[in-house]
């Protein structure tokens, strides 16, 4: 059994090889002149993307085999399922625009969230009793794999954005833009942060006072934070360089926000060295690359995506979750903030339709939408999860 | 009401935009969809005459007007939104742990910040009167929206007519003139085999496919407003019934809101561990949890109806309806009620055994008496002819200003006062007594009773719950995923082509994906000379 545990992780990082390269070679048809996909960089791009589909499932149903429910329990297998879905949801896309563009923009992001999944818990967890149920699969993966088409669009968004705001004068759009990029690099800040102290086997242990009550609390970052009043324990650790804030309770509060520093700041690390050797906005730098695919095209797949994305989701995580949660807790709705931010979510989209359909919103106000409606996606993937704790929490 | 008759001969409602049957763009009415001159026409909703847009004159014509505004609805959704994201910034009270006092809770966790989160009543947001205003409000926004479009939309679609005015295909978005030969009979068998419904009337030809779609917003409005109303009805103490029982290990109690007709017995209530040892596969998440992880929760319950409901007074007689096993996600359902593991507690004390003995000698014993701690005896008479009588029983004792007190009736720490009558029928000593603890307030007792054994069972927390409301939801969920994937996976396209002096002009409309529309047409065009149309709002840039 334990061969399998190997093998399905082996999977995984072989499907993450996969769409690594075929990211390079979706970059390769950038270059072509022709806005066709008929070039043969692009079909081994879509290739090896659905080669590293097959194997990422070859994890997924391999991971099942050992664990005896589907992946889907905790963080990491939900976020790197949201990943997979991610992936799935650009193949439909590619082969009904046939864009590589997409492709392009949306492997990376796949990357950032597999790769941001591998930074939690990894082990097989066993499920408590409420989580016991048919419901689990269903209702998860259906609500991922409306996420997943959901995040098209912003990709598509982005690529819009990019595209078609005017990069000659500063403007509120270029300052977004930016911010949306800073905060990709962030991510990517906090994966390779999270990996290099990782390899490294970084502990500084702190006793400070949580309740009233004096404990241990390990960080595997350096602390620029330190918890409130803590004191430093692990010889030949960094000392923090300022205590978190004092109404911030729980164990590992001053944890979570120290690692939230790390990712702040190193993000900021890459993007002003990004800055520095570019010497001008990172979406000037991109945008004459793009100037060959056309923004209206760009703008329906955004849409698209929405109206794809948009019943999947509502069926996934509101209607299944209504049923299940009638099953588990007897009530189909409990307020409790995973829940609550499905319907924001939920809301944001039916807005989002509405001013398309009967207000017209297109092209760039459009795309900021399909921004700001992933952005709520993934406060609720990541933040709800982390901050706000509920019945939904994982870590 | 005032008609208006277009040059095409039909007859037009007061307030049409664009004429239903032929789409000529009515004089005088043009503002009213903002479309300028020689611009693109705005076909929504078929330009046709929304009462919305065409009366505003008495008071119900300004409230309906206010509720059918798009604007007005999605500012909705937006304060909606908003304010349930409020409602998440700490947790609900609900979530709270239970028995604290929300009124000071939030200020004790969260500071001055959960103070005026507790004092705007965000602490039980989703029921306060304003956020259920506002889902009523939604609701209502909801019907008149969707009735002030879809009347006349539907109208617009069943008058149109194949023969369009010229400028009406001028301007669509998807147009182009061809000027020479073009075989018509072939255009029209390509777009048949691509599955459209084509009409021709003197050589004008419409090909229409997915209507259906157009139908999509309003069946999930419809499916949203029994949602809603569904959700309205819970208010209705019939529809509706949420209670709780505990049940002890062996105990058989009345289910609570059956009006004494049901009555449920729990043999056994058993709670399971995951074993690291046993369960490899979770052996190493296993390993990093500092607590034990529950692997099941559950009631071997047993469900009896009462048979003699209508005596009433008498000792019920109980009939065997239903063995289950209740464990989380497998309620218990009989009659319209389900039961559900909800909540337990291990151990509660069931009985509690004392010894009476000489206070210098322990073994100089005058008896032995055990008392039922949920349904306790006032006397008890020993072998030895003492007595012994409980004067107060404290369930859960504490001490409450040096004066003992009980938090509740259920026996979680249980303590006595009793009066000990020695054997000879002297004067009664009072002695203290519960768990771990003995107390004699005088100091000078020639008995005392100490503690021989006691009993304990687990009790098992049982949700009760009636919801009549449920089948409103399912239907309303139903009919919302309905609508919404007829509207959001299929496309209203519709493609003319008109007869021109030297050749033919074409125009192509769609709702949405008008990618997949010029698809369509370049494929319906394919050697028959048309010239494939231009899209006339191509984004520049």
């Amino acid at each position: 059994m334990g061969d399998l545990v190997t093998i399905s992780s082996n999977l995984l990082y072989a499907s993450f090889f996969f769409y690594m390269i075929a990211t390079f070679f979706f970059g390769g048809t950038i270059r072509d002149k022709k806005n066709s996909s008929r070039g043969k960089a692009s079909t081994i791009g879509i290739s090896l993307t659905i080669a590293g589909f097959i194997t990422q499932l070859g994890y997924f149903f391999t991971r099942w085999a050992v664990s005896k429910h589907a992946p889907v329990s905790n963080l990491f297998e939900f976020t790197t399922f949201f990943g997979m879905m991610l992936v799935m949801a650009f193949i439909i896309i590619y082969f009904i625009y046939r864009l590589d563009v997409i492709g392009l923009f949306a492997l990376p992001v796949a990357l950032l969230i597999i790769a941001y999944a591998s930074m939690f818990p990894r082990e097989i967890s066993p499920l408590v009793p409420s989580l016991k149920s048919h419901w689990l699969y269903i209702h998860v993966t259906t609500a991922a794999i409306g996420e997943a088409i959901l995040a098209i669009s912003f990709v598509a968004g982005l690529i819009f954005l990019i595209r078609q705001i005017d990069q000659t004068k500063k403007s509120k759009h270029t300052f977004w833009l930016e911010f949306v990029i800073y905060s990709i690099f962030s991510t990517l800040g906090f994966i390779i942060v999270t990996t290099t102290f990782g390899a490294m086997d970084y502990q500084a242990q702190f006793q400070a006072p949580v309740e009233g009550q004096i404990v241990a609390v390990e960080y595997h970052l350096p602390a620029i934070a330190g918890p409130n009043d803590g004191e430093l324990q692990t010889a030949g650790a960094m000392q923090p360089l300022f205590d978190a804030p004092e109404w911030m309770r729980g164990e590992s509060a001053a944890r979570k926000f120290n690692t939230l520093i790390w990712s702040l700041v190193s993000g900021l690390v890459l993007y002003g060295a990004a800055r520095l050797i570019l010497r001008k906005r990172v979406a000037a730098v991109i945008q004459p690359k793009l100037k060959k695919f056309n923004p209206d095209l760009i703008d329906e797949v955004s849409y698209r995506a929405v109206s794809i994305g948009f019943p999947i989701f509502t069926l996934g995580a509101l209607i299944f979750a209504m049923i299940w949660a009638q099953e588990a807790w007897n009530r189909f709705w409990g307020w409790d903030p995973k829940e609550v931010w499905a319907l924001i979510t939920w809301l944001f989209y039916a807005f989002f339709l509405h001013l398309r359909l009967s207000r017209g919103w297109h092209g760039t106000k459009s795309a900021w939408l399909a921004v700001g409606g992933f952005a709520i996606i993934m406060f609720n993937l990541i933040a709800v999860n982390l901050i706000i704790a509920g019945l939904h929490s994982y870590a | 009401m005032k008609k208006i008759k277009c040059e095409c001969g039909h007859v037009n409602p007061e307030g049409t935009v664009l004429c239903e049957a032929c789409g000529k763009p009515i004089e005088g009415n043009q503002h009213i969809d903002g479309n300028k001159k020689d611009s693109l026409l705005n076909m929504r909703y078929e330009g046709s005459a929304r009462r919305s847009q065409t009366y505003n004159r008495n008071i119900i014509d300004k409230v309906w007007n206010f509720f059918s505004s798009v604007k007005v609805g999605v500012w909705l959704i937006i304060i909606t939104l908003v304010a349930s994201s409020l409602g998440t910034i700490f947790p609900q009270e609900m979530y709270i742990p239970p028995g604290s006092n929300p009124a000071t809770f939030y200020e004790d966790q969260y500071g001055l910040a959960g103070k005026i989160y507790y004092q705007l009543g965000f602490h039980n947001l989703y029921s306060t009167v304003w956020f259920m205003l506002m889902i009523a409000l939604i609701g209502v926004s909801l019907v008149i929206c969707s009735i002030d479009r879809v009347v006349p939309l539907h109208r617009a679609l069943k008058k149109q007519k194949p023969k369009r005015h010229h400028t009406f295909l001028k301007r669509q978005r998807v147009f182009g003139e061809t000027n020479g030969q073009a075989d018509v009979e072939a255009f029209k068998s390509k777009l048949r085999k691509q599955r459209y419904k084509v009409w021709d009337e003197n050589g004008h030809i419409l090909a229409e496919k997915g209507r259906f779609s157009r139908w999509g917003p309003y069946v999930n409005h419809i499916g949203l407003i029994i949602f809603l109303l569904g959700a309205l009805l819970r208010f209705l103490p019939s529809m509706y019934i949420d209670d709780f029982v505990w049940v002890r290990e062996g105990e058989t109690a009345v289910v609570p809101s059956t009006g004494g007709q049901y009555y449920v017995k729990n043999e056994d209530f058993i709670l399971e561990n995951y074993d690291p040892d046993k369960d490899e596969r979770f052996q190493e998440a296993l390993m990093n949890q500092s607590a034990p992880v529950a692997s099941n929760y559950q009631t071997n319950a047993v469900i009896y109806e009462r048979t003699n409901n209508d005596v009433v007074g008498a000792e019920p007689e109980l009939e065997e309806i239903q063995k289950k096993e209740i464990v989380v996600n497998k309620p218990a359902k009989f009659d319209g009620f389900a039961l559900y593991q909800s909540s337990y507690q291990l151990d509660e004390f069931a009985a509690m055994s004392f010894t009476l003995h000489e206070t210098d000698d322990e073994s100089a014993v005058l008896g032995e008496f055990t008392v039922d701690l949920t349904n306790p005896e006032m006397e008890y008479e020993l072998d030895s002819g003492a007595r012994v009588v409980i004067d107060e029983y404290f369930p859960e004792y504490y001490m409450d200003e040096n004066q003992p007190r009980s938090k509740s009736k259920f026996p979680k720490n249980p303590a006595f006062v009793f009066y000990v009558y020695p054997p000879d029928g002297g004067d009664p000593e009072v002695s203290f007594a519960g768990i771990g603890m003995n107390i004699d307030p005088t100091n000078e007792n020639q008995y005392k009773l100490s503690l021989a054994g006691y009993d304990t069972r687990d009790v098992t927390g049982l949700a009760v719950k009636k919801d009549y409301t449920l089948p409103f939801m399912a239907v309303g969920g139903l009919i919302f995923m309905i609508g919404v994937v007829q509207g959001m996976y299929w496309n209203h396209r519709r493609i003319w082509l008109q007869p021109r002096e030297y050749g033919v002009w074409i125009a192509g409309h769609t709702n949405k994906n008008w990618y997949g529309l010029k698809k369509d047409i370049e494929k319906s065009i394919d050697q028959t000379g048309i010239d494939m149309p231009e899209d006339q709002q191509q984004l520049k840039g």
